[in-house]
């Protein structure tokens, strides 16, 4: 008897040991945690419709990784970093999340990154614009998957110079997000022989730009840049139609443009609209797919590319879970930069060292009423940009941990 | 050709006509706004919601039925007035022998809720409402392009504000109103409904706002966040004009448009908060607002 409890004992003791090194998932589930803005300025263009998008890409995964179940839960940041902050603490010490998706708003991505990165957990920021996130806040287990400031900038700065628009006024929302648009886009402008003639910097938000558009009218530059999102860039276009500075000859620059927005102001005042995105719901028949069945999941809505970008970057995250066959962040990011990025989304993304998700970004123009044949026919697609042109390149990179490699 | 601190005079006049643009809409919001104080004692925080309800109530109209923008102009207040009618009857009525406070934290929950509302069935980033034909296009005036649509939103809100005077100033309603406002119990003792005229004016005030909704759409875009944009700053200028001066509520809406056209010339930075810092000053300097009366 004695003997065979002490065989037991022994049984149990190298169990215990073994197990760590057979496929490991912490807490016996992965929980994706899907924190962004629910009711704000930008619930339209990431909000419930991110967080369906997740829900989407754990299905459509089989709901288990490694035997275990995966679960989604959301929260609303309100734009507010310590919120944000407040939320990703609770939800990886109390509620065990392993991964914190989507992130609008620079503030609050800068604030959840750093937590992430000192808890070792993932972050995948979707929505999240600014530059600076894989660049000197970068984060070893921190992702970057949609867009950047900087290949918005590029695409569509380098793009309107080439056509003529060579002499550029901004409209900027004065804080962070829109400095650092700003700045992006007028290094693009410069670098492809453009200039800046002046900037005006409104509040935000901003319900009224005549005054600002006056002052963009009297510089006479060939183009408008608008460094601002969401609400402002619809003011701002609906404004500029009605002091008729289009037909006046002078051209708009939407510099950070989802299609939500275009839907909000219609195609009559958008028309002419040069904007950069990640993704387009009409693309081909892969991204139709998608969105149609994301579509009937929204009340017939289309997915923004910040939503989409959530879908693959969840994808990704659970494909990288099954090759570590463990949910610990470190060797899960190790995964994801080895592992290309091929669905709907994107294909041949690379996940690069600093974080950055490098793919094809389109350049495109919005569609004249009589155009657009049936709902969201929105875009005319220009250009494809490829992703290496794009991004701004790693050898560029003020990455901290980076460098010290170096 | 002369140059005021580095900006052509071009440029100032255009700033100008457009600060007086948007003084229309504080003027006509702050008029209502003024109105329900002075004759029911109530901060009617509710405003800006019904705001927004007159911009969607046309929007609405306009997409599901039909009526055009000139039709909306008259049946987007009545509609979104007899709204508030029911609100003073159900509500508001019985908060009228307590504090201030309470009718403040009745109407803000309730502007709260309308939002929410709003906000679940059509979604933050609104809808666009087109400009109405006859008022497309716009003149140019030499200094600046002064779309029509504009031109029409500044006289217009001149016409409502001056009648809107004419008739609590010159004729016997209004009169009944200013008594109202000054003794109710004593009003009421010479044979005039006293409650139903607080009702209707209730309803007047906010068919005004709804009004203003109405020649908001077609600029703006109509969201269920726009009365809460608008709504802070409309108080300040109540505030600054005196509570529940009529005259005070507009003057001082069109004078503060054309202050924040102004700032937004030679310190755009500040001109969102100019208002406020010039509501600080009045409020130290004369407390009961620039034509109140200190009570």
């Amino acid at each position: 008897m004695k003997r065979l409890s002490r065989f037991a004992l022994a049984t149990a003791l190298v169990l215990a040991l073994a197990v760590p090194a057979m496929a490991e998932v912490s807490d016996g589930v992965v929980k994706i945690g899907v924190l962004n803005d629910m009711s704000g300025v930008y619930s339209d263009l990431c909000g419930p419709g991110s967080v369906e998008a997740v829900k989407m890409a754990v299905e459509d995964f089989g709901g288990k990784v490694l035997g275990k179940p995966i679960e989604v839960v959301s929260a609303d940041h309100q734009n507010k970093a310590d919120i944000g902050a407040n939320v990703a603490n609770k939800w990886i010490d109390v509620d065990k999340v392993d991964v914190i998706v989507d992130l609008p708003n620079t503030a609050v991505c800068l604030a959840v990154q750093k937590i992430c990165q000192d808890k070792n957990r993932i972050n995948l920021i979707s929505t999240g614009a600014s530059v600076i996130l894989t660049n000197k806040n970068c984060s070893p287990t921190g992702f970057h998957w949609t867009y950047d400031n900087y290949a918005l900038a590029k695409g569509t700065g380098t793009a309107m110079v080439k056509e003529g628009g060579d002499t550029w006024f901004f409209l900027t929302a004065d804080y962070a997000f829109g400095h650092d648009l700003e700045k992006s886009t007028a290094e693009a402008v410069t670098k492809s022989g453009g200039k800046v003639l002046g900037s005006v910097r409104h509040p935000f938000p901003c319900n009224d730009f005549s005054s600002f558009l006056l002052q963009a009218q009297a510089s006479k530059a060939k183009v408008i840049g608008l460094a601002n999102a969401g609400g402002d860039t619809i003011n701002a276009v609906k404004q500029a139609a009605e002091f008729g500075i289009v037909q006046a000859g002078q051209r708009l620059a939407g510099l950070l443009v989802f299609i939500s927005d275009i839907h909000s102001l219609g195609l009559k005042t958008a028309q002419g609209l040069v904007v950069t995105t990640g993704f387009y719901w009409d693309l081909n028949d892969e991204t139709r797919a998608w969105s149609k069945k994301w579509s009937a999941r929204m009340n017939g809505r289309m997915p923004t590319m910040a939503q989409a970008g959530c879908y693959s970057a969840t994808m990704h995250y659970l494909k990288a879970i099954q090759a570590a066959g463990t949910d610990e962040a470190k060797a899960v990011a190790k995964k994801m930069r080895e592992i290309p990025v091929n669905d709907f989304f994107a294909k041949n993304g690379k996940v690069r060292e600093d974080g950055r998700m490098v793919h094809d970004m389109l350049l495109a123009q919005v569609k004249k009423p009589e155009d657009s044949k049936y709902p969201w026919d929105y875009y005319k697609i220009l250009r494809v940009i490829p992703g290496d042109e794009a991004y701004k390149p790693i050898s560029e990179t003020e990455c901290p941990y980076l460098l010290e490699k170096k | 050709m002369f140059e005021l601190i580095g900006i052509p005079p071009q440029a100032l006049f255009g700033q100008m006509l457009l600060g007086l643009i948007n003084g229309a809409f504080y003027a006509v919001l702050s008029l209502g706004l003024a109105l329900i104080f002075g004759l029911l004692n109530v901060i009617n925080f509710t405003h800006g919601a019904q705001y927004m309800l007159g911009a969607y109530v046309a929007w609405l109209l306009l997409n599901f039925l039909g009526i055009n923008y000139w039709l909306a102009l008259i049946l987007a207040p009545v509609v979104v007035g007899a709204f508030g009618i029911l609100l003073e009857r159900l509500m508001l009525r019985k908060l009228y022998h307590l504090d201030h406070l309470y009718g403040l934290l009745l109407t803000f929950g309730l502007a709260l809720i309308i939002e929410g509302v709003f906000r679940n069935l059509y979604g933050i980033s609104g809808q666009s409402y087109p400009v109405p034909p006859v008022l497309t296009g716009g003149y140019n005036l030499g200094f600046m392009f002064l779309p029509l649509y504009r031109g029409w939103v500044v006289f217009f809100s001149l016409v409502v504000c001056l009648g809107t005077w004419l008739v609590i100033e010159k004729t016997k309603l209004g009169s009944y109103l200013r008594a109202g406002t000054e003794n109710p119990t004593l009003v009421q003792a010479f044979g005039i409904n006293v409650p139903r005229m607080i009702t209707l004016t209730y309803g007047f005030g906010v068919g005004l706002a709804a009004l203003a909704g109405v020649l908001a759409a077609p600029i703006y875009q109509v969201k269920p966040t726009m009365g809460a944009d608008m709504i802070i700053v409309v108080f300040a200028v109540v505030v600054i004009g005196g509570m529940g001066s009529i005259m005070g509520s507009v003057v001082t809406g069109f004078m503060l448009g054309l202050l924040e056209g102004l700032t937004k010339v030679f310190y755009p930075e500040a001109s969102n908060t100019v208002i406020f810092v010039v509501m600080a000053v009045v409020l130290l300097i004369k407390p009961a607002g620039l034509f109140g009366k200190a009570s």
